[in-house]
């Protein structure tokens, strides 16, 4: 409308206004969007996966799916709309079978190689804007699986950007292995280099006799632990756990595999264990731009406590996972997993078996949460060990490389 | 493309030879659709475009001539031909065929009647990267009584034993009783593994099975198996634990001898994919140190039903109680439009009549299939029994739970109870048969269709 061109006239004079449309997957409560986004999956011929289970009315702007009605059931099988492997990745994903921001983003690539391997560019049409239009409904699918996490979206940006840059005159095969090898190099330097450039410099902040809290699994600083004890260091590791994933048993059985001493609590023993903590060390599913860090929930608790007991609270995070999105708190933007798997089966018994029965019942299961800059010591990548809040120089920094 | 569906129509249906000597298997009308019809509806509904049909000579001329037999489908068929008297093992026929299969096949019975949810089988396939994923359904009682047969059931056969792990989803253990000499013995390495193991019988085996091409690979290099269920299914669940399978040399090196152009991409992809299994935060078990799968790379998968039609129509048994639930799988009227049904007969809810039958007055036809073309005169009585196609069934009739097979033709006044009467045979008028069968051995004078 004309008032609308005014306004933004008048801005774009002041200083260049970019218009931030909110993500869909934040505004699932408005119908309008609902029906935009349903339109939007018809046209790439992607089914609809449709939310389950009465929502907490503070989350009822999130989706919320169960395991048990899996997207598949809506393909067609074989899956000729979409490709194998990334029908294969969407189900991994929702099952939980990958799970994990580094190992996401590698499954991700993986399956990008396969599309990008089998893809033939269609007469008339060039390889640089065709196969970005491809890869868009493949997106959406696995948007629909799971929501996606801050790598996965930096990667996605990457390759549609080598994509793109693809000259006309490219021959397809050369392109192919272009691309293809330019995600092996991602991979390569993003997140194997960056693992280890990151134990070196951690490496350096543990000392012999050290107590070290890590919670959760994080692929990241299981790999620093085990670097460290592969160089002599002394040191014994306090596993935090907590349901309903459970996932610090499987960062367990790796250190305890590798020869490492761990004691192994759940997060509501957490103030009795810290007294005997030197440092904490916590992973990251990505660090935004304000220097809040976004990870698994339950680690903002971990780091308010062990400030509390004035425990250093180191945070590892590659580069890549840097994101430009801004939160301040844990609601805005977060993802819902099952609620039926808060229900325990104990002795046979299954106390919230009906829970869906009880009008005025609703179970939350949140997979993310920020953890603010205060709590956070250091941040250790791959660039150094920098404070929280030098995020935005970084982000700066790599946009100037690109 | 992801699948190949294989059909496997070839078999002889040997267990039911009173209703096959003269009908094959896969044609065998059942809720007056041929049986082979039911398997391909499946794969249709589910989104199949086109199925390889492993078939005899003389189902495929039926299939091309008989009128009667009307497929009905939009798929593709590719028909492959064996000769009938190959005596080919379902692992030979797909050997058979290994020029044709380009990628993963799911392999389908021809006798399989279900409504099973296709994709949690497949998705077991596709989610864990497996070898094998197949389909089972626990059994359910059969409640109708058999012709033929004057007690209640006939001796068990041979049971299944299937092991499952924790989650009922892994298939660590299968072997059939008669493999077994005194008792199941499962070894130290499958218990130190999988240390909780449910051991399942009773449970019916659908035959679908998806598998991994290498796996079509690897039969055509081992000659030696010839059926699917009774031996490669067998010796891959074994092959699970086989302590060579950490470097998989059998199943893998086919497949990789066939790719060698490819090799340094399959490597690096697989340098790929334990990087994500290393960085990911899932294991399949708990308790033990190993990593997920244990470490192994070959898995099989089962999707076991609880609930839902599964059944496979390879005894007389089955086959009578398909054609009660046979309706239920499909949305056609009972009675077929183009039968000429007189206004005072009594057709029960459950029955279905096919195309061009002619059903005279004062019938009453309970729970019952009257195929095509099929005459029925005046004051008969059909109960629980399946009529073939066009059989003629004269006045006064009483037929109760019985099956009477193509062509037959039943003179007036008969009585049957509980027998099935074999193709083109002929009952006397005022028979009274009571649990019998009657073949060709019986002799009777040259059957004529009795025309008014």
């Amino acid at each position: 409308s004309g008032l609308g061109m005014f306004s933004t006239i008048i801005c774009g004079f002041l200083s260049p206004l970019v218009v931030k449309r909110l993500p869909e997957h934040v505004q699932v409560d408005d119908p309008a969007v609902v029906k935009r986004l349903a339109k939007k999956l018809e046209r790439q011929q992607i089914p609809l996966r449709s939310d389950y289970g009465y929502k907490v009315s503070l989350f009822s702007h999130l989706h919320q799916y169960s395991r048990k009605a899996p997207l598949t059931q809506l393909l067609s099988i074989p899956s000729t709309v979409i490709h194998p492997s990334i029908v294969r990745l969407g189900l991994q994903y929702s099952q939980g079978i990958v799970a994990g921001s580094n190992a996401r983003s590698v499954a991700l690539l993986h399956a990008f190689k396969q599309v990008i391997r089998d893809y033939t560019t269609p007469p008339n049409e060039e390889l640089s804007r065709d196969l970005v239009n491809k890869l868009k409904p493949y997106i959406s699918f696995l948007n629909q699986c799971r929501p996606l996490s801050a790598s996965m979206g930096n990667a996605i940006k990457y390759i549609k950007k080598e994509i793109s840059n693809i000259p006309s005159q490219c021959k397809e095969e050369e392109a192919k292995t272009k691309l293809l090898k330019c995600i092996d190099r991602y991979i390569e330097e993003k997140i194997v280099l960056a693992a280890k450039a990151i134990s070196k410099y951690a490496i350096e902040k543990i000392s012999d006799g050290d107590v070290i809290l890590v919670y959760g699994c994080s692929s990241l600083v299981n790999h620093i632990l085990c670097e460290a004890f592969e160089k002599s260091r002394k040191f014994r590791v306090i596993v935090v756990d907590s349901r309903p994933r459970l996932e610090g048993r499987e960062a367990l059985r790796r250190l305890v595999q590798r020869g490492i001493s761990c004691t192994y609590v759940l997060i509501s023993a957490l103030s009795y264990i810290l007294p005997e903590v030197s440092k904490v060390f916590l992973g990251a599913h990505a660090l935004l731009a304000n220097g809040y860090v976004m990870s698994r929930v339950g680690t903002s608790q971990i780091a308010l406590v062990a400030r509390t007991f004035n425990v250093p609270v180191l945070v590892c995070c590659e580069t890549y996972k840097f994101c430009e999105r801004v939160q301040t708190d844990s609601f805005v933007s977060n993802e819902l997993d099952d609620p039926d798997d808060l229900m325990v089966t104990r002795k046979g018994k299954t106390q919230l078996e009906n829970w869906q029965d009880v009008s005025s019942l609703g179970l939350l299961n949140l997979v993310y949460d920020v953890t603010p800059p205060d709590f956070v010591d250091l941040v250790i990548t791959d660039l150094g060990m920098i404070p929280c809040t030098s995020v935005p120089v970084v982000l700066r920094v790599k946009n100037l490389d690109q | 493309m992801e699948l190949q569906a294989v059909l496997m129509a070839a078999g002889g249906g040997s267990r039911m030879m009173d209703l096959t000597y003269n009908t094959p298997k896969p044609l065998l009308p059942v809720g007056n659709k041929p049986l082979i019809w039911y398997p391909l509806n499946l794969l249709e509904r589910v989104g199949f475009e086109e199925v390889i049909v492993i078939t005899t000579k003389e189902v495929q001329k039926m299939i091309s001539t008989d009128p009667k037999v009307k497929l009905d489908v939009k798929m593709k068929l590719d028909l492959v031909c064996i000769q009938e008297d190959a005596d080919m093992g379902t692992a030979d026929a797909l050997r058979h065929i290994q020029q044709k299969v380009k990628t993963d096949v799911l392999v389908v019975s021809c006798d399989l009647i279900t409504d099973a949810a296709l994709h949690e089988v497949v998705d077991l396939f596709r989610a864990h990267n497996a070898t094998l994923s197949m389909l089972m359904s626990k059994a359910h009682e059969f409640t109708e009584t058999v012709p033929g047969q004057k007690g209640k059931k006939k001796t068990g056969e041979q049971r299944d034993f299937v092991g499952v792990d924790g989650t009922g989803k892994r298939l660590l253990f299968m072997a059939n009783e008669a493999d077994l000499d005194e008792g199941v013995v499962i070894r130290k390495s499958i218990m130190r593994k999988h240390p909780r193991m449910h051991i399942k019988t009773g449970l019916v085996d659908a035959h679908l099975y998806c598998l991994k091409k290498s796996v079509v690979d690897f039969l055509a290099d081992n000659k030696s198996i010839s059926s699917i269920r009774g031996e490669l299914v067998p010796y891959l669940v074994r092959k699970q634990f086989s302590k060579s399978t950490n470097s998989p040399k059998v199943i893998d090196e086919t497949h990789q001898n066939l790719k060698k152009n490819d090799s340094n991409i399959s490597s690096r992809d697989e340098e790929l994919l334990h990087l994500t299994q290393e960085r990911s935060c899932w294991n399949d078990h708990r308790g033990d140190m190993s990593d997920a799968y244990h470490g192994g790379r070959l898995r099989c998968y089962v999707h076991i039903m609880d609930e839902g039609i599964c059944y496979r129509v390879n005894t007389l048994a089955a086959y009578i109680e398909a054609n009660r639930l046979a309706p239920k799988l499909f949305d056609e009227p009972a009675v077929h439009p183009s039968a000429v049904v007189s206004e005072r007969c009594l057709i029960g809810a459950d029955s279905i009549i096919g195309a061009s039958c002619q059903i005279s007055d004062k019938t009453s036809i309970k729970r019952s299939t009257i195929g095509v073309s099929t005459t029925v005169r005046e004051k008969v009585k059909v109960t629980n029994s399946i009529i073939m196609h066009g059989v003629t069934i004269e006045e006064g009739c009483n037929i109760q739970g019985s099956v009477i097979c193509s062509n037959a033709v039943i003179g007036r006044g008969a009585d049957i109870k509980y027998c099935l009467v074999g193709s083109a045979q002929r009952i006397e008028p005022d028979a009274e048969v009571n649990i019998t069968y009657h073949y060709k051995s019986i002799t009777y004078n040259n059957c004529h269709k009795v025309s008014k």
